[in-house]
């Protein structure tokens, strides 16, 4: 059971971590370390189990109609990769409360790095391959939220744009590769499918699905060519590179490598594949790392060549390479997160961090500087780190090729010039910073930061400095079972030992080194050379341009579909109607009249039909006069509602009724800013075109109601009609429909409908729009503003009208009515009170802010559903008893109601939003008053 | 001869007869105008007759059915006459 609440206890915690931050700024740094604390907490009771061998496998159905269950693994592998997150995750959580300054909003940081966190935790911990795939792509959204952190700057947001663009594009081809190889296995289960290798290998599909696979796995792990997005990624604050680009985020795609090797891995498209792209990857990272004058950039240019390592380890296919790669990715991720931590202690402390003005800090930080060297000393494979261990792995895994291939001489010098550069850059990241004479116009004097900011530093440090010194006694446990799962057999000896004695391994680690020093004293001509590249090689160029490109596409297509102009897409979407329902009709070859006997027609009805007919050809002669129309389709609304008590449809009638009313005050608040004619726009032959259009689409309609209701057919009312009682408990047939047979849909339509109201307040937010200061005849408006009887009269009708609500709400079950009509009523009767008393008359009285009134709907209705969850019922069950109440005798009580109560409270609540925010658009710009009080109205 | 059911049932039919000629008629006002106001009064006035006519065919056949759709057209038929008068009178009818 825990591993899904090792997942979701981050996910959830985010809310209340962004919740909690209004108490206080230091409240939601504490909430996050708790979060993930628990998080670690629930995981520890499987950690023995995974640390003897054990796959811990837990499943809980989802949707069992698609196959998806939410199925997670603990192994190994898994372990590794879960240690990493949420114990550099903790580290980053402390570190963050000292980095983030007075001015950036807590609560919502540590709520998008714990979202991030549960996704990542998801990404190591899924056993199902598309699980696996939502949570990764929840990895991209978290982190383009975080880069995106700062977002008054430009840099911030378009690095963050170019992230989710290059890992969502990835995000898509994984998608596809892991559809094809769901399929090839039969089963999306990974236990499944790494016993499936050799099938997998031997499918004519093989090779597209493993570049796809390979594209989500690159992009994400800044492989070249899809390397940029990582550095541009640096404008995100600090602990988020320190947490994403060194330690986790871009660990996912080498996570991908690493569990899905024993499937793919063993094949020559996967050796050449991933070779290829790693040793590139590795140059091309280490060669521009030396070339920053940013202290991130170079740690981002770095991180990428590190991946390019691991990846390179990986392609290389054998058990070995695969332990190095795994061995490293625990290293890189130790090393990396401290350097990147211990950047920005310098950025904070000095305001800056151009290595060309950062200079000589020594002086000024020595704890810190000495930190942040063991951690560079790492990162070059210096002997007694940690970083050396699994450099000297990786020395030994190619120049293990020397003698199996021919080109095997290529990689080893390959593989040494990148750790000459590995040394280069370290030395500048060390010496640059540290020493080399004097800081240069700083903003501010730099000193040793507060304690707590240093003691993340310290620990990832000391991993370093332990595991470099003793493995055997401290990583080898771990990187024993991680190696075990990931190759799904016992891994090969091997030797965890700082000395292996002489040989190839050890001749380039001393290669390394010393070529390192060499380039870094003659550094001079190469950043020279360098500079001239630099124009040249611009990936952001192409990617920019690539990007104008795809939007031209996109606004081409959608030209091409749609020109601006609603009659044009009107014109088409009747054509096309006419002619399928044409040829429908031509096809069938039955009559237009069926054989079932017609109802008598009494006079009323008739009279009411003529009616009707009369007020809407009117409507139509009358529609440029906008008032008048608006006056006259008021009857087509009461002629429609009078029909619908005709044909036995009473809660169509008074929801026709109830809307109708909200509409004319809508279209009149709309009417005061248009002119009061309707001017005619398009020329006569347009109109003549129009006319006839309209009448065969009119015409067609009406011939299709005609032959439907003169035959006998067999509509699906019946079921509801037969089910409604005993199933639902009510005997309002359209209410049991509502909140009960399909509550679900009314759950989503009251969350549109909250939704549209938020969306209309926000769109009117601070929009003042001037009002005509005259009525259309020219003369000025009247100066009483609400008379007197008619604001005496609509008070007193105001508990007349809730009474009805509350009449029509309470019978909604069994008579006409329900929470629908008795929402849009108390509505109707509050917006009366706005109309004849004023605005600021009713606000004194009524609360202006209905986003509570419509949270709290959104929550009845959905804690309904979710309490029949929690009693084992599917979603939204519904149950009802029968109470014998004193004196109103036998009464119904049907959970159902209180899902009424839900979307009667959002309905009130958003018809009363958008329509009082539309009438205080304009009142604004001639009643200063009101304008004071709205500023209020929205602080409260 | 006429009993006392036959007279209600005479009534109801008669009654019936009278909103139906009043609904013509305020349809005519409606149509014809001329001013603005007098429209407004022809749709309030249809209203009332609207709520007659349904609370007729309820006593008629005995049914509470229509009895819901009369309160609610008296209620909300007020509030739009209230929102077209407050228009003619003010233009802006939230303020």
């Amino acid at each position: 059971m825990n591993l899904l609440f090792v997942v979701l206890i981050p996910l959830m915690g985010a809310g209340l971590t962004a919740w909690i931050s209004r108490f206080g700024r230091l409240w939601s740094a504490w909430m996050a370390g708790l979060v993930a604390l628990a998080a670690l907490g629930c995981l520890s009771p499987s950690v023995l189990a995974a640390f003897g061998g054990e796959t811990l496998i837990q499943r809980w159905p989802w949707i069992p109609e698609l196959g998806l269950e939410l199925a997670f693994r603990l192994d190994g592998l898994g372990l590794a990769f879960t240690a990493m997150v949420l114990g550099i995750g903790l580290l980053v959580i402390l570190y963050a409360r000292y980095y983030l300054s007075e001015r950036d909003d807590m609560g919502r940081f540590y709520a998008f790095l714990l979202l991030f966190m549960g996704s990542m935790l998801g990404v190591v911990l899924a056993e199902n391959l598309i699980l696996l795939l939502i949570f990764w792509e929840m990895t991209s959204l978290s982190s383009f939220l975080l880069i995106s952190y700062w977002r008054h700057e430009e840099e911030a947001r378009n690095g963050a744009r170019m992230a989710l663009a290059v890992t969502g594009f990835g995000g898509l081809a994984m998608l596809g590769g892991f559809l094809l190889l769901g399929e090839m296995v039969g089963s999306y289960d990974l236990s499944q499918i790494l016993q499936a290798g050799d099938q997998v290998r031997a499918d004519p599909l093989y090779t597209p699905m493993l570049v796809l696979i390979l594209l989500g796995a690159f992009t994400k792990s800044a492989q070249f060519p899809f390397h940029f997005w990582l550095p541009h990624a640096m404008a995100a604050p600090t602990p988020v590179s320190a947490y994403l680009h060194s330690a986790t985020l871009v660990k996912a795609g080498i996570f991908v490598l690493a569990r899905l090797f024993p499937v793919l891995s063993g094949t020559i498209e996967w050796n050449w594949l991933v070779v290829g792209t790693g040793l590139t990857t590795l140059l091309v990272g280490a060669w521009f790392a030396l070339f920053q004058h940013d202290l991130k950039g170079l740690l981002a240019y770095s991180t990428i060549s590190h991946l390019g390592l691991i990846t390179l380890l990986f392609g290389l296919g054998t058990p070995l390479a695969a332990v190095a790669g795994i061995f490293h990715v625990l290293n890189h991720a130790t090393f990396k997160a401290s350097l990147f931590m211990a950047a920005g202690i310098i950025d904070h402390e000095c305001g800056t961090r151009d290595m060309r003005r950062v200079n000589g800090l020594w002086r000024y930080m020595p704890y810190t500087a000495t930190l942040a060297m063991v951690a560079a000393a790492s990162m070059a494979g210096v002997p007694l780190f940690n970083g050396f261990l699994s450099k000297e792995m990786f020395f030994t895994e190619t120049a293990s090729f020397l003698a199996e291939h021919p080109m095997g001489w290529l990689l080893t010098v390959a593989v040494a010039f990148a750790g000459i550069m590995a040394v280069a850059y370290s030395l500048r990241f060390s010496h640059d910073v540290f020493f080399n004479g004097e800081p240069v116009n700083l903003p501010r004097k730099p000193h040793e930061p507060p304690f707590w900011m240093k003691a993340p530093v310290e620990i990832l440090v000391a991993i370093c400095l332990v595991v470099g010194i003793l493995p055997a006694l401290t990583v080898a446990p771990l990187l024993q079972v991680a190696a075990a799962s990931l190759l799904q057999e016992p891994p090969p000896s091997y030797d965890l030992a700082i000395w292996h004695g002489f040989g190839l391994p050890v001749v380039m680690s001393g290669v390394a080194l010393i070529g390192g020093l060499v380039v870094y004293a003659e550094r001079r001509p190469l950043f020279e050379i360098a500079d001239q590249l630099k124009g040249r090689l611009d990936a952001r160029a192409v990617f920019d341009h690539l990007l104008a490109r795809l939007y031209t596409f996109a606004r081409a297509v959608t030209g091409v579909l749609d020109r601006g102009s609603l009659q044009r897409l009107i014109l088409l979407l009747l054509l096309s109607a006419i002619g399928l329902g044409l040829a429908g009709a031509i096809g069938s070859g039955s009559p237009l009249t069926g054989e079932r006997p017609r109802m008598p027609i009494d006079g009323v009805t008739l009279f009411i039909a003529l009616a009707l007919a009369l007020v809407s050809g009117a409507t139509l002669l009358l529609h440029r006069l906008r008032l008048t129309a608006l006056i006259v389709m008021g009857a087509i609304g009461l002629m429609v509602s009078l029909l619908f008590v005709k044909f036995s449809a009473p809660d169509l009638a008074l929801t026709q009724l109830t809307v109708e009313v909200v509409t004319v005050v809508l279209l009149l608040l709309a009417l005061y800013f248009l002119p009061a004619r309707s001017p005619a726009e398009s020329p006569l032959w347009r109109r003549l075109r129009d006319l006839g259009l309209a009448l065969a689409a009119g015409g067609g309609a009406g011939a299709l109601a005609w032959s439907i209701l003169t035959r006998d057919y067999d509509p699906i009312s019946d079921y509801f009609l037969a089910n409604s009682v005993p199933g639902g408990g009510g005997h309002n047939v359209v209410n049991v429909i509502l909140v009960d047979f399909r509550g679900f849909d009314t759950l989503g339509e009251i969350s549109v409908l909250a939704l549209a109201g938020l969306g209309i307040y926000a769109m009117l937010f601070k929009l003042h729009l001037p009002g005509p200061m005259h009525n259309p005849l020219g003369r000025p408006w009247n100066w009483d503003r609400h008379p007197d009887i008619m604001a005496a009269l609509a008070r007193l009708l105001l508990p007349l009208a809730l009474l009805v609500s509350v009449f029509i709400f309470l019978r909604g079950h069994n008579q006409p009515g329900g929470g629908f009509i008795a929402g849009l009523v108390t509505a109707a009767a509050l917006i009366m009170q706005y109309l004849t008393n004023g605005v600021a008359w009713t606000h004194r009285r009524v609360s202006s802010n209905m986003h509570p009134l419509i949270a709290a709907g959104l929550l009845v209705a959905t804690g309904t559903g979710l309490a029949s969850l929690v009693l084992g019922y599917p979603f939204l069950t519904s149950t009802f008893t029968h109470v014998h109440w004193p004196v109103v005798g036998d009464f119904e009580l049907a959970s159902a109601m209180i899902f009424d109560l839900g979307v009667y409270l959002v309905v009130v609540g958003s018809t009363l939003l958008i329509l009082v925010h539309l009438g205080l658009m304009h009142s604004a710009s001639h009643t200063p008053a009101i304008e004071a009080m709205r500023g209020t109205a929205w602080k409260s | 001869m006429l009993n006392p059911a036959n007279l209600l049932e005479l009534a109801i039919l008669i009654g019936q007869g009278l909103v139906t000629a009043a609904l013509a008629l305020t349809l005519w006002r409606l149509l014809s105008g001329p001013e603005k106001p007098d429209r407004i009064l022809a749709l309030d006035t249809l209203y009332v007759n609207a709520i007659a006519l349904l609370v007729l065919i309820g006593i008629q056949r005995n049914s509470s059915l229509y009895f819901e759709a009369a309160l609610l057209i008296a209620m909300m038929g007020f509030v739009g006459t209230v929102a077209l008068c407050k228009y003619l009178l003010r233009g802006d009818i939230i303020e």
